[in-house]
């Protein structure tokens, strides 16, 4: 591995982290999931500046780093779920090419919490969270709006890293 | 990458799901009704059924994981817990069938059950 791309992953999986720490600081809203998903705009950017497999690994780094840190194994399947889903939706949406990075940004959102919500059903053997898939997606539609802006922008102005 | 086209699919997903949102919560809202009890399980097991027609204060779990429901005026809630974040506090009371507290840490769900409390329905579930 080059050390140039070793230094990047650096750069981006703390950027991920410091951005879940900042998120864990704002004040819990009253349903649970319901959330900015600040961490998505390392990882969006990480998907167009540098690709789909070191989003990948720079996702899952943040996953385990954000468990061992401040969470616990429980947090962990539940992260591991959403950010696989969210991760491949956006893989695929960005190689059809149709969307810009806010549409890949809203899918990878939605993605993330409907991952959370049917490991939750199936680890609590409950199919009632369906409740919270309605309110989750809209919630998540508006983040991903918001996150993909803000990483379409840094996409345009960050130099090519070849 | 043709980017005023990029922005009309990307609009037109944020509509899809949106829409989908809404009709999926009109769903759910238009098929509400008031629930007669409720089920609390541990770790995917239901461990008790609560009636909804009483007042009562209700302790679930032990070894220091702890969630007190309490139902008031034919609604559950949460009103203590031992989990750092206290989501499941912030929830409120919840009335309708089907509706449900989730506490991720203790891995509780309170759910509300359509019928009077225990009897066919909750074995049918």
């Amino acid at each position: 591995m080059k050390s140039a791309k070793i230094a990047r992953y650096g750069l981006l999986i703390s950027l991920a982290l410091v951005l879940s720490y900042l998120e864990s600081l704002l004040p819990p809203l009253w349903i649970p999931g319901v959330k900015l998903g600040l961490p998505n705009l390392a990882i969006v950017f990480a998907l167009y500046w540098l690709g789909w497999q070191d989003a990948w690994v720079i996702s899952l780094a943040r996953v385990v780093l954000v468990a061992l840190l401040f969470g616990n194994g429980v947090a962990l399947a539940y992260s591991v779920a959403g950010a696989a889903l969210s991760l491949s939706l956006m893989g695929l949406l960005k190689k059809m090419g149709k969307f810009s990075p806010v549409g890949v940004s809203v899918a990878g959102g939605v993605a993330h919490n409907t991952g959370q919500i049917l490991v939750a059903m199936a680890m609590l053997e409950t199919s009632r969270l369906a409740w919270y898939l309605p309110v989750l997606w809209v919630s998540g539609t508006v983040a991903g709006v918001l996150i993909g802006i803000v990483s379409g922008q840094l996409v345009k102005r960050v130099p090519d890293q070849k | 990458m043709n980017w005023a086209k990029a922005h009309r699919n990307d609009i037109l997903l944020a509509l899809i799901l949106l829409l989908t949102a809404g009709f999926l919560s009109l769903f759910l809202f238009l098929t509400r009704r008031v629930g007669g009890y409720v089920t609390v399980s541990l770790s995917g097991q239901t461990v008790m059924e609560v009636p909804l027609s009483e007042d009562t204060i209700v302790e679930i779990g032990d070894d220091g994981h702890t969630n007190t429901l309490t139902i008031q005026n034919g609604a559950a809630q949460i009103t203590q817990a031992s989990c750092p974040d206290h989501l499941c506090i912030h929830q409120g009371a919840i009335q309708y069938a089907g509706q449900s507290i989730v506490c991720l840490p203790n891995q509780v769900v309170v759910t509300v059950r359509h019928g009077s409390d225990g009897g066919f329905d909750a074995v049918a579930n």
